[in-house]
C-alpha cells in the first residue's frame, strides 16, 4: 500500500520565487519552461549575492583572508553534492559548466582512450544533443559504431531491443534518466544492471531527473552520473559530473591549465589529484556557492510531498489538453515525470508558443535539442509545458485556456 | 494582444491555411533548402528565370504561420519581377520586420502587413528564411541557407 502523502503546499513554496511572481504581458506569469531552466528561490540568489559582495575571492592557495572563504564556500558546495547524490567520495564530484560538459568530458577522456575503429557506444533515440554530438564527434575521429535503442510510440525505450544491441562490441552506455521532450522515465535500474552484467561502463544524463526526485548514485551504481544546476533551482553556468573514484582516476585530463596540476616545467607536468585534474582554470565559483543554497533549500521540500504534487498536474494538464480538438500529445509513457509535450493540427508549435506567451504563458517551442525524437513522431517541433513543483492547478488551467485560444485561431 | 493580432492578421492566417504556390518545380533554374534552427522550419524555394526576369517561383516544407505566409506572399510579390527588383523589396521588407525603418513601405504592397513582426524580434527570422533562400538560390551555392 502506498504511503500517505501530505499534501504539498505550492503557494508556500511559490513565495520564496521572486520570478514567479512577474507579470508578463500585463498578465501573471504562468512558467511553464522549468525543463529548460527552473526558477531560483531566494536562498540561491542571495547566496549568489552575498558572495560577491561580502567572499569574492579566487579560490586555492590564497592565504589571505578572502581567498579562504571563497575556498570553503566553493569545496562546502562540493560536499552537499556528494551528500546530495549519495556519492561515496568528495573526490568523485567535478564542478563542470553543466551537463554538456560533464558528457563530453566522460567522452574525452574515459571512452576515447578505451575505443578503436568498429567499437559501439549504446545510446537511445530519446538523447538530447549533448548525449549524441560528443559521440559522434569520436565516430568521426575514430570509426566507433554509434547503436541506437528505439522508442515506441509513447516515447517508452524498448528495452528488448535495448538489450539486443548490446555486444561484445560495446565498450560504452550512455543512456538519459528522464527524457526532457517526452518526460519518460526510463527503467535505469534494469538498464544499469543488463550493463554490469557485461561489464560495460554507463553514464546517466541526469539533468532532468535532480529537480523532481532525490538520486543514490551508490545505490544506481552507475559509472558516470552528470547533471546541472540551474535545473534543480541553482544558477546557470555549474553543473556535476559523478564519477567512481577507480574510473576518475583511471582518467586523463582533458583540458590543461592552472589549478589541475601539482609541477609545472616545460618539460614535464605532474597533475593534481581528483576532483582538481578536471578543473582547470578559475571556476565558477559564484556557481557552485549557488548550487550548494540550492541543495540546502532543496532540504526543506517534501520530497514525496512534491513529486505527487507534480504528478497531479501532469495528470490533470494531460486530462484538460487532451480533450481539445486537434491537439496530439507528443510522450505518453506509463512512467512520466511532469512534462507535457504536443502538437495542434493545424497551428505550428512556434506560433503556438507566440500565441499562449500572450496570455502570460511560458512554453517551450522547437525541437527541445531532441531532434530525433522530432523525427520519430513525424513532427518538426512540439510545444511543451514542464513543470516544477511550484506550479499550481491554476497554471494548468491558464495554459489549457491559453492552448484552447490556439486552437480557436487557427481553426 | 494588440501587438499579437497585428502580428497574426487575418491575411497571414489565411496564406498559413492556404499557401500560394506551394508546389515543387522540377526541373527548374535555381533552388535551394533553407532551415531556421531555432524552431526546425525547413523551406525549399524552387525559381525559374526568364533572362533576368523571375517567370516562376514556388515553395515546399514545414513551418509556423509567420514563415509560411511569408513564403507564400514572396512567390505572389516577386514572381513576374526582375531578380533586382526582388532584392530590392527584399531590402525594404527586411528593413520593416527588423524596426529598421518603413520609409519605403509602400514599395512592397501587401507583404507591409507584416510590419507586425518587428514587435516579435524572435520572429524576425520566420519572416525572412523564404526570403533568405530565394537568394541564396540564385546564388546558387551548395549550403543550405539558415536564419543563423
Amino acid at each position: 500500500m502506498e504511503h500517505q502523502v501530505a499534501p504539498f503546499d505550492a503557494a508556500r513554496v511559490r513565495a520564496e520565487f521572486p520570478a514567479l511572481g512577474l507579470t508578463v504581458h500585463g498578465k501573471p506569469l504562468v512558467y511553464l519552461d522549468n525543463a529548460a531552466t527552473a526558477q531560483k528561490p531566494r536562498a540561491v540568489i542571495d547566496a549568489v549575492e552575498r558572495y560577491y559582495e561580502s567572499e569574492n575571492s579566487n579560490v586555492h592557495r590564497g592565504v589571505h583572508h578572502l581567498s579562504q572563504v571563497a575556498t570553503q564556500g566553493y569545496e562546502r558546495a562540493r560536499d552537499k553534492v556528494r551528500d546530495f547524490i549519495g556519492a561515496g567520495a568528495r573526490e568523485e564530484i567535478i564542478w563542470t559548466a553543466g551537463t554538456t560538459e560533464a558528457i563530453n568530458i566522460v567522452a574525452r577522456s574515459f571512452v576515447r582512450p578505451r575505443v578503436k575503429a568498429g567499437d559501439e557506444v549504446l545510446l537511445t533515440e530519446m538523447e538530447h544533443h549533448s548525449n549524441i554530438v560528443p559521440w559522434q564527434m569520436l565516430r568521426d575521429e575514430l570509426g566507433i559504431v554509434i547503436k541506437v535503442a528505439p522508442i515506441d510510440d509513447d516515447g517508452a525505450l524498448d528495452m528488448d531491443a535495448f538489450e539486443a544491441l548490446i555486444s561484445d562490441r560495446t565498450r560504452f552506455i550512455s543512456v538519459v534518466h528522464i527524457s526532457n521532450s517526452l518526460g519518460t522515465i526510463n527503467p535505469v535500474e534494469r538498464i544499469i544492471a543488463l550493463a554490469k552484467a557485461r561489464k560495460i561502463p554507463i553514464l546517466l544524463d541526469g539533468a532532468q531527473t535532480v529537480p523532481h526526485a532525490p538520486v543514490d548514485v551508490q545505490a544506481l551504481d552507475c559509472d558516470f552520473y552528470a547533471f546541472s544546476g540551474h535545473k534543480m533551482f541553482g544558477p546557470t553556468g555549474v553543473g556535476v559530473l559523478y564519477g567512481r573514484r577507480e574510473l576518475l582516476e583511471q582518467m586523463e585530463p582533458w583540458q590543461g591549465g592552472g589549478d589541475m596540476i601539482q609541477h609545472v616545467t616545460f618539460e614535464k607536468t605532474i597533475y593534481n589529484d581528483l576532483p582538481y585534474r578536471f578543473e582547470a582554470g578559475t571556476p565558477n565559483i559564484a556557481g557552485t556557492i549557488g548550487l550548494g543554497a540550492a541543495i540546502d533549500w532543496l532540504a526543506g521540500i517534501d520530497h514525496a510531498a512534491a513529486l505527487a504534487h507534480e504528478n497531479d498536474l501532469l495528470e490533470h494538464a494531460t486530462r484538460e489538453l487532451s480533450q481539445i480538438g486537434g491537439l496530439r500529445l507528443i510522450g505518453t509513457a506509463a512512467n512520466k515525470a511532469a512534462v507535457v509535450s504536443f502538437v495542434l493540427a493545424h497551428a505550428h508549435a512556434h506560433d503556438v508558443g507566440q500565441i499562449v506567451d500572450s496570455e502570460g504563458v511560458a512554453v517551450r517551442v522547437g525541437h527541445h535539442c531532441t531532434q530525433p525524437v522530432m523525427q520519430h513522431f513525424g513532427v518538426p517541433a512540439t510545444a511543451r509545458a514542464s513543470f516544477a513543483f511550484y506550479n499550481t492547478h491554476e497554471d494548468v488551467e491558464r495554459l489549457v485556456a491559453a492552448v484552447r485560444r490556439v486552437a480557436e485561431m487557427f481553426a | 494582444m494588440s501587438d499579437l493580432r497585428e502580428l497574426y492578421q487575418q491575411v497571414i492566417l489565411d496564406h498559413n491555411k492556404k499557401p500560394r504556390n506551394f508546389r515543387a518545380m522540377d526541373p527548374c533554374d535555381h533552388e535551394a533548402d533553407g532551415f531556421n534552427p531555432l524552431c526546425g522550419d525547413k523551406v525549399h524555394i524552387y525559381v525559374e528565370l526568364d533572362g533576368d526576369r523571375i517567370a516562376d517561383v514556388s515553395f515546399q516544407g514545414e513551418g509556423c504561420a509567420i514563415s509560411t505566409a511569408a513564403a507564400s506572399m514572396m512567390t505572389q510579390a516577386i514572381k513576374g519581377k526582375t531578380v533586382e527588383e526582388a532584392k530590392t523589396i527584399f531590402d525594404i521588407y527586411q528593413h520593416m520586420v527588423m524596426g529598421e525603418g518603413n520609409a519605403e513601405i509602400e514599395q512592397i504592397g501587401k507583404l507591409a502587413i507584416f510590419e507586425g513582426v518587428r514587435e516579435f524580434p524572435m520572429r524576425v527570422k520566420c519572416a525572412t528564411l523564404a526570403w533568405h533562400t530565394f537568394k541564396a538560390a540564385l546564388e546558387g551555392g551548395n549550403d543550405a541557407a539558415t536564419t543563423e
